[in-house]
């Protein structure tokens, strides 16, 4: 139950950093720890303690019943997705926020005030 | 039956967008030339499948490497019918509007279309898809690609704006993320009708509307619902005009409202008469969008952010009509999906014709532009009577259905609602038409040239599917919205048609 409650927590920090902090760099960092707290999460429900990793290496393994303690693997899998997919926006939302220290010469959002309503 | 044409969806746009750069290197119009081709030949491919779904009546299948369960399936219905043929006829028509708005920017075109072509291709992905994760994957693709589009200009403003939709936009994915794996942790299954089998299996339990309540966030955040619309009027206020209009007639609907009416009716079989709870909140929220939607648009002086506001009161007139609940509410929020994102669409080509022609968006400095610009106001005043609810355009029926919805569930409060905001509608888009395009004979009109022709065509193409579906609304209710709302009231049929025989 522990490594749950710590999902929640983490991802509860990552939320607070994104709605408190001014700083672009911190709120991207905030965005990052939510990513990591559901995708911990996700790779915490194909967990099973003291199970083998989910590799059949002959027959004999399928027909002894070891197939049965393995780690379900489709969570890792979606995990791998989910990791590659964060990659690529914590990779764009960096170049927004240095694009916005470009224009603005800073980094702090309450000074990014171009658009108002 | 098999579908051995719909991996295309996905492949066609994905290998456009992978061509684009590659020969644009060569000669860089043809970016434009893939780009327009790739989206019309998808635009052909929905309808050859739509023809077939109403020939047949036959829901089409097909499984990816012939997993079955395990593997990833992809279903054509005719809810996926409809939000094809609505994302595919705004597509093309925004990217035969860009060939000549792209003129303004310095950035080359061929990332334009490499990114409109990626959002096309998450939103077909997405809409024909039938499994769970699969879907996020493709939200996540069409997301990503309109957060760099809303940024294309590489302003301030448009850099600032998609920044902000960024973040919320992405912590609505994460949302997302974590409902499915909160319901794979249960179910240990992704695909939609055996997941939907097996919740039935689990009855309503709290862990049940614990779920719907997660994934109603993720998608409240990317429809623009009313407590999460702050990024929307930004990022649609921001884009480039094309992409305003694939974001509020397309991206708002398909990423926020078929996905969620997907899993939720289909995959937890919600209806009105067994969850009254989801309803009642989907109105609730519903009209305090509708209101303060409408009444934020009337305030706005900018063209474009004051149908950004719009879109959001449209949005809450999805939602109430969906949250009605019986045949005619929902029948009315498809048809409302349909008439939006035509009329809205045409909406937000002609704001950027009126910005491409005299430099500004602010409604208090156009005067008198119908004299000068004749096909873009008549396009402009057009889709207006559409959006305003006037007969005989499609947002007419649209109103008409969900106004009888209301009436026949006994909610007459709704009824009227509906109605006194239609005419709000109205109210702010005239205001529009009288400022920019007509003013007081005295008044000289702002210096501008009529648009080049083919975003005239763009423009030209919606406004008369527009007056078509609303001549023939009789068809599109037997053919196309109507079969779409059967979908959804049998939600759990859904599991049956899909499994069934296997």
């Amino acid at each position: 139950m522990i490594p749950y409650i710590a999902c929640v927590l983490l991802f509860l920090i990552g939320l607070y950093v994104v709605i408190s902090k001014r700083n672009l760099i911190k709120i991207v960092i905030g965005f990052s720890l939510i990513e990591y707290a559901v995708n911990l999460f996700f790779a915490l429900v194909g967990f099973k303690k003291g199970a083998l990793a989910p590799i059949i290496t002959s027959g004999e393994q399928v027909r002894m019943g070891v197939a049965r303690n393995f780690v379900d693997p489709i969570p890792q899998a979606l995990v791998l997705t989910a990791i590659v997919i964060g990659l690529s926006t914590t990779a764009l939302m960096l170049s927004l926020a240095l694009r916005l220290y470009e224009k603005y010469k800073t980094f702090d959002i309450s000074e990014i005030r171009r658009l108002k309503g | 039956m098999e579908g051995r044409l719909l991996p295309l969806f996905v492949a066609v746009p994905l290998a456009g967008a992978f061509l684009v750069p590659l020969l644009a290197k060569l000669w860089t119009r043809f970016s434009d030339l893939i780009a327009n081709v790739v989206l019309a030949l998808l635009l052909g491919i929905t309808v050859h499948h739509w023809l077939m779904l109403s020939s047949t009546g036959m829901p089409m299948h097909y499984w990816v490497g012939g997993w079955r369960l395990i593997g990833i399936a992809m279903w054509f219905d005719a809810l996926t019918a409809l939000i094809l043929l609505i994302t595919n006829i705004v597509g093309f028509c925004a990217a035969l509007y860009s060939v000549r708005y792209l003129d303004r920017y310095s950035s080359g075109r061929w990332k334009f279309y490499t990114l409109l072509l990626l959002l096309c291709a998450g939103l077909n992905g997405l809409a024909i898809s039938g499994d769970l994760f699969n879907m996020f994957v493709f939200i996540e693709i069409s997301a990503i690609a309109s957060y760099a589009l809303v940024a294309f200009g590489t302003e301030e403003e448009e850099v600032e704006a998609a920044f902000k939709y960024m973040v919320l936009g992405e912590v609505g994915g994460a949302v997302l993320l974590f409902g499915i794996a909160l319901l794979y942790a249960r179910a240990s299954t992704l695909n939609l009708a055996h997941l939907s089998q097996v919740l039935i299996g689990m009855g309503r339990t709290p862990f049940y509307w614990f779920v719907i309540a997660t994934l109603l966030i993720g998608f409240a955040i990317k429809m623009g619902m009313e407590p999460f619309h702050a990024w929307l009027a930004d990022a649609h206020f921001s884009a480039p005009a094309p992409i305003s209009a694939m974001l509020s007639g397309v991206f708002i609907k398909v990423t926020g409202v078929y996905a969620m009416c997907r899993i939720m009716f289909c995959v937890f079989g919600v209806a009105r008469a067994e969850t009254p709870a989801f309803f009642n909140l989907l109105i609730a929220f519903g009209a305090v969008s509708m209101v303060l939607g409408g009444l934020l648009a009337y305030s706005q002086s900018d063209y474009k952010r004051l149908l950004a506001y719009s879109s959001i009161s449209q949005i809450g007139y999805i939602l109430v009509a969906l949250g009605i609940g019986n045949f005619w509410g929902i029948a009315g929020a498809m048809f409302h999906i349909l008439a939006h994102a035509l009329s809205k669409g045409t909406l937000f080509l002609t704001s950027g014709s009126v910005e491409r022609a005299t430099g500004t968006r602010n409604l208090d400095k156009l005067k008198s532009l119908e004299r000068t610009m004749p096909l873009t106001s008549w396009s402009h005043i057009l889709a207006s009577f559409s959006m305003a609810g006037v007969p005989p355009f499609a947002g007419f029926f649209s109103k008409l259905l969900i106004i009888i919805g209301a009436i026949s569930a006994r909610m007459y409060w709704l009824a009227f609602l509906a109605a006194l905001f239609s005419a709000v509608t109205f109210g702010y888009l005239t205001k529009v038409v009288k400022q920019a395009f007509f003013a007081r004979k005295d008044v000289e009109p702002t210096k501008a040239k009529e648009s080049p022709a083919l975003m005239g065509v763009a423009m030209l193409v919606l406004v008369v599917l527009i007056i078509l579906a609303g001549l023939g609304f009789k068809g599109i209710l037997d053919y196309l919205v109507g079969p779409a709302a059967k979908v959804l009231l049998n939600g759990l049929e859904y599991a049956r048609l899909v499994l069934g025989g296997y």
